[in-house]
């Protein structure tokens, strides 16, 4: 069997228990314990209301639902209090220095937010008449001058949802060009083991087979192994530069070279962006096409987990094949490009309904509008320094993977140093819950034992990164000085206490339904 | 720059500690000739008061749909969104915090997720629904990449009545991957004409009700053929508010339900961010794309919900993953479920019966100007009419009287061959002055 | 009962042969949440992935230690992963084949030479 055993003990121990005074009703302090909104009796109950017309008529006849849908509703400050409950269970990068490496949580300025909020944006129908959405279309079009000068690539696709939508759609934007030169046999994309799981489950995604070239020691694509995996059946390679662990990859104009005169493309995973924009081109280092995550180069909020959006700039040679819609200038205004004729007959195709994340394209923007050219590469170094700083800090009590020369904008560490500890990487990170910080990327990079990365981004104060460096390094020297179980057992602190990943996954339950043992609240009666 | 905390002396310092001479020291890795030594061709940073001045200028350029009488539809709903909404969303809890890997500081947007899903399955009739995908159209297509994986086979039959962008999409995507993409010919009332499609290689049926031209459909007999088949039947929903009036996918036989959430607690927004609802039969959730929150204990035998069944996902899958599908839309999976919250089902059933009313009073105000035809024989708040000329042309002028009429249906679709037909929609938001408004500009501008 | 590098074992009972997954390959992989077993009737060919095993973090796939045609599968794993870990030689075990060449059985490790190999990792 194809064993991985790099996943992580999701069991929690079963010592460990709670060594915090236990509350009689299960709340801790002011944290709430929250009950879901299908246990608060609200099945009657409504937080809105309607000037109902005095007779409502259908002539859907038995179209029309007769049975409960069983939706609980609140009243406004029932719903306002459940809400703020459970919000106070939540980390968040308004609170602490928030690490996670490769996902890039920076502040996110609140004037962007105000500003996607102007009627003119948020209240915008994208399918209104063009003539009266011109302000949009223009701030699309500016949007994308930014992001085609910034990365200096002629040609952007706005539209793509997310980075791994992103990702699709310039592996399709390839598969499109290969077909139009009659390569459309090329197979294979070549993945780097160190890539984004969205890499591969991408080239699948697209039909293609995945196959993996190897790293170097320190921490690169092995130029060697590229050269001899790239034959005639290859489509594509997709390299993260900066890579995965933090590192920029010194030989990526060969990669690309080679990667060219074996008549495939390169698509860039685009993720890292924020430790080079300003300062490097993409477009000069021989890449064909590139995601950018709005919500990490650009700070848009991640909302706990979306939404994203993921625009592609795209090479002279993808350009013609980029996903409608897109915006061009017409006459003294600007037009949206949306069905695949005339200029776009070479348009592989649409990927959304509409026109792609305006609301993100209006936070993105503001933002480039304040930071500026000055500010944006102040943002790539600010990024690089921090990530650096911390790296030198904590290589007295961790032992970085990588040594030897600088970082970017994330320091990777391994597990080494927690040897005969009795603490795992896992154990570690949950102890940072209980000094007040979010746990680093675990165990990814795949290429690196018990990986921890580490990225501040430039939003941290350095009193901030000391606070942060003071704390791992307690925490270290607790580890190494025998103290196992302030690790094993944590967090101790947070709202909760190890969560049981294996009961979820053996039987999962997904939705709430009444407890078999209780009588089953009665949902209202239909109308 | 107001956004960056550290000094000219904190960098000096950090410098001194890492024992870098400058700050290129820490670029030494990117290829000589790809530094670039000076600034890009842009514009300096500015303040927020210079930003806000440059936004909002561009922002009224645009006529937003509550600047007066607008009646576009066809996927994307104009609908009062309650103050709590917004301000609960714009918690920094919530906008600035990550997808919730770490479970035991992430139980806020853990336990609105389990909420939302539970929400979501109830509202399609449906067991099971995951924590949101990033629209309507992109879920319809992995919608039909699941059939493919559920059933082994390669055909999808997508109905006329769907939606061209929802179409569109799915063919890009789904034949991407290797399936065959039957996409039947756009007619208002054809959702019949897909059950003479199925055969033994078909995956699923895509039909979507109330369809792009509003038209509401009992797919019953559409499930049992698809069964019949070995096919799954996949039901598309663009307006999720219709879901308090009608009979849920669900009741109907659907296998998979998708939908766009929009209309439940999120904004217009140009096209964007929107929330993809996704709904599955339990015995298909290993073949759901997404991610699926899911209840459990911690260690003190408290209850709490963690990210599950992950191994479906790519980032352990990777190459053998459900989807790629990795951010989602998870702030605007909370809109919709505290808006739903606020709702309730009480709130919800009003809700639908009042968006059903006002375009009941929308099309007998249309019915009585000479020239315009009610194509829809049966509708929720959405309806197509037939009008003299082109419908954009129609759009365009009534522009001119303040009235945005709605969408023509060659813009979705210019090949269909449907140039006189304008999708029109009313919801809670259109006043009886707006209707009036309305066939009063058509009226003239049709004479 | 033989083995395989990959960790799986085979008994063999005239010419059908049960499959499942180490001891060994058990505890590494924590505990196990999901067992995809193959349709009966298909039939693979050794080296090919037949089976999926999953714990929450990771998904491996289980090679087909020997060619034949599936003739039962573990059904009781769909409600009792967990007896993969509890007795991953016995009661885990994962489908049953009918095979056709026996050469390919005794072409794999007996016990003293997979715990031999196992000494080598």
């Amino acid at each position: 069997m194809a064993m991985s055993n790099i996943g992580r003990p999701t069991q929690p121990q079963a010592a460990g228990a709670s060594s915090a005074h236990a509350s009689l009703t299960g709340a801790r302090g002011l944290l709430q314990d929250e009950a879901l909104i299908f246990e608060m009796d609200g099945w009657d109950k409504t937080g809105v209301d309607f000037d109902m017309p005095s007779q409502v008529a259908s002539d859907l006849g038995d179209l029309v639902r007769t049975s409960p849908i069983g939706l609980p509703g609140l009243s406004e400050p029932e719903a306002m209090r459940h809400f703020v409950r459970l919000s106070q269970k939540n980390h968040a990068i308004d609170l602490a220095l928030y690490p996670l490496g490769s996902c890039t949580m920076k502040h996110n300025p609140r004037l962007n937010e105000k500003m996607a909020r102007l009627a003119g944006f948020g209240d915008l129908h994208p399918m209104s008449p063009q003539s009266t959405t011109q302000g949009a279309l223009e701030l699309m079009d500016r949007l994308a001058h930014w992001l085609k000068t910034l990365t200096g690539m002629p040609a952007v696709a706005l539209s793509p949802k997310a980075g791994a939508h992103g990702e699709l759609c310039g592996l399709l934007a390839i598969k499109a060009a290969h077909e139009a030169k009659g390569q459309g046999h090329r197979r294979t994309v070549l993945v780097p083991t160190s890539a984004h799981g969205t890499n591969p489950a991408t080239a699948a995604f697209v039909g293609y087979d995945v196959a993996e070239i190897a790293q170097t020691v320190d921490g690169r694509v092995d130029l060697a192994d590229l050269a001899a995996k790239l034959s005639p059946d290859v489509a594509a390679i997709m390299v993260t530069n900066p890579n995965t662990c933090g590192l920029f990859e010194r030989d990526i104009i060969e990669i690309a070279r080679l990667t060219h005169e074996a008549g495939a493309y390169f698509y860039c995973d685009g993720a890292n962006f924020n430790a080079i924009v300003g300062r490097v081109r993409p477009g000069d280092l021989g890449v064909d096409a590139m995601h950018i995550n709005l919500h990490k180069t650009f700070s848009t909020p991640h909302g706990g987990g979306g939404p994203g959006a993921g625009p592609v700039v795209l090479s002279a040679a993808l350009a013609p094949y980029a996903p409608t819609p897109w915006v061009v200038s017409a006459g003294e205004g600007f037009k949206l490009v949306e069905e695949a004729q005339d200029e776009a007959a070479d348009t592989f195709g649409r990927m959304v309904a509409f026109h792609g994340q305006m609301g993100m394209f209006v936070r993105a923007y503001a933002y480039m509008l304040s930071h500026g050219t000055d500010g944006l590469r102040q943002v790539a170094e600010d990024a690089v320094l921090n990530a650096n700083y911390i790296k030198a800090k904590l290589s007295p009590v961790m032992t970085p993977a990588f040594p030897d020369g600088p970082c970017m904008h994330e320091a990777l560490f391994d597990d080494s140093w927690l040897e005969g500890t009795g603490v795992t990487t896992l154990d570690f990170a949950k102890a940072m819950i209980d000094e007040g910080f979010h746990p680093m990327t675990m165990y990814f990079p795949l290429v690196v034992h018990g990986a921890m990365l580490i990225e501040p981004t430039e939003t941290e104060s350095k009193q901030e990164l000391d606070r942060f460096c003071n704390a791992l390094t307690l925490l270290a020297q607790a580890a190494k000085a025998g103290d196992a179980e302030r690790f094993t057992g944590a967090p101790y602190l947070a709202p909760m206490r190890r969560l049981d990943e294996t009961l979820a996954a053996r039987k999962p339950r997904l939705t709430w339904r009444p407890e078999p043992t209780t009588v089953a609240p009665t949902p209202m009666a239909a109308e | 720059m107001r956004y960056l905390p550290l000094t000219a002396a904190d960098r000096t310092e950090m410098l001194g500690v890492i024992g870098a001479a400058t700050i290129d020291d820490l670029f030494v890795d990117v290829p000589a000739a790809a530094r670039k030594a000076e600034l890009f061709d842009l514009p300096p940073h500015a303040g927020e008061m210079e930003v806000e001045r440059a936004l909002s200028a561009l922002a009224a350029k645009n006529r937003p749909a509550g600047a007066g009488p607008f009646f576009c539809g066809a996927g994307a709903y104009k609908h009062h969104v309650p103050a709590t909404v917004d301000h609960i969303i714009q918690r920094s809890e919530f906008l600035t915090s990550y997808t919730p890997y770490q479970p035991e500081i992430a139980q806020g947007t853990l336990q609105v997720l389990f909420e939302f899903q539970t929400q979501v399955a109830a509202l399609t009739g449906l067991e099971v629904a995951n924590a949101s995908m990033y629209d309507g159209s992109t879920a319809c297509a992995e919608a039909v990449m699941m059939a493919q994986r559920v059933t082994r086979r390669k055909k999808a039959v997508l109905s006329g009545g769907l939606h061209p962008h929802y179409a569109a999409v799915t063919q890009t995507i789904a034949h991407a991957e290797g399936m065959d993409i039957t996409r039947q010919a756009v007619a208002i009332d054809a959702e019949a004409a897909v059950l003479s499609a199925i055969d033994a290689d078909t995956a699923c049926v895509v039909v979507q009700t109330p369809n792009v031209f509003g038209v509401v459909t009992d797919v019953t007999k559409i499930a049992d053929a698809a069964h019949a088949a070995g096919a799954l039947l996949i039901v598309v929903t663009t307006e999720a508010v219709s879901y308090g009036l009608l009979k849920s996918p669900g009741e109907m036989g659907a296998d998979i339900a998708v939908g766009e959430g929009q209309s439940i607690g999120v904004g217009l927004n140009y096209g964007g961010p929107y929330v993809g609802l996704f709904a599955a039969r339990e015995k298909f959730v290993r073949q759901m794309p997404g991610r699926l929150c899911g209840q459990t204990v911690d260690a003190d035998g408290a209850r709490g919900f963690v990210l599950t069944l992950s191994t479906r996902e790519q980032h352990i899958r990777r190459e053998k993953a459900t989807s790629n599908i990795c951010t989602n839309s998870g702030l605007c999976a909370l809109a919709f479920t505290i808006h739903m919250t606020l709702l309730g089902e009480r709130g919800l059933r009003q809700l639908a019966a009042l968006n059903h009313s006002r375009a009941r009073e929308l099309r007998d105000a249309l019915a009585a100007v000479p020239g315009v035809e009610i194509l829809t024989p049966r509708f929720f708040n959405e309806f197509a009419v037939r009008v003299p000329g082109k419908a954009a042309e129609v759009v365009e002028a009534l522009l001119a009287d303040g009235v945005v009429a709605g969408v023509p249906f060659s813009r979705l679709d210019p090949k269909a061959g449907l140039d006189d037909v304008l999708l029109v929609a009313a919801t809670e938001t259109t006043t009886r002055d707006d209707i009036a408004a309305f066939a009063k500009a058509l009226k003239g501008r049709t004479a | 009962m033989r083995f395989t590098k990959d960790h799986e074992w085979v008994v063999l009972e005239g010419d059908v042969a049960t499959i499942g997954i180490t001891a060994y390959a058990a505890e590494q992989l924590g505990d196990v949440v999901f067992v995809e077993t193959p349709e009966v009737g298909k039939t693979v060919k050794a080296g090919d992935g037949f089976a999926v095993v999953e714990s929450v973090k990771a998904a491996s796939d289980v090679y087909a230690p020997i060619s034949g045609e599936v003739v039962e599968t573990n059904t009781a794993l769909g409600d009792a992963p967990d007896t993969v870990n509890a007795v991953p030689e016995s009661g885990g075990w994962f489908a049953k084949l009918k095979i056709a060449d026996k050469g390919q059985y005794d072409a794999l490790m007996d016990r003293d030479a997979y715990e031999a190999f196992l000494g080598t990792l």
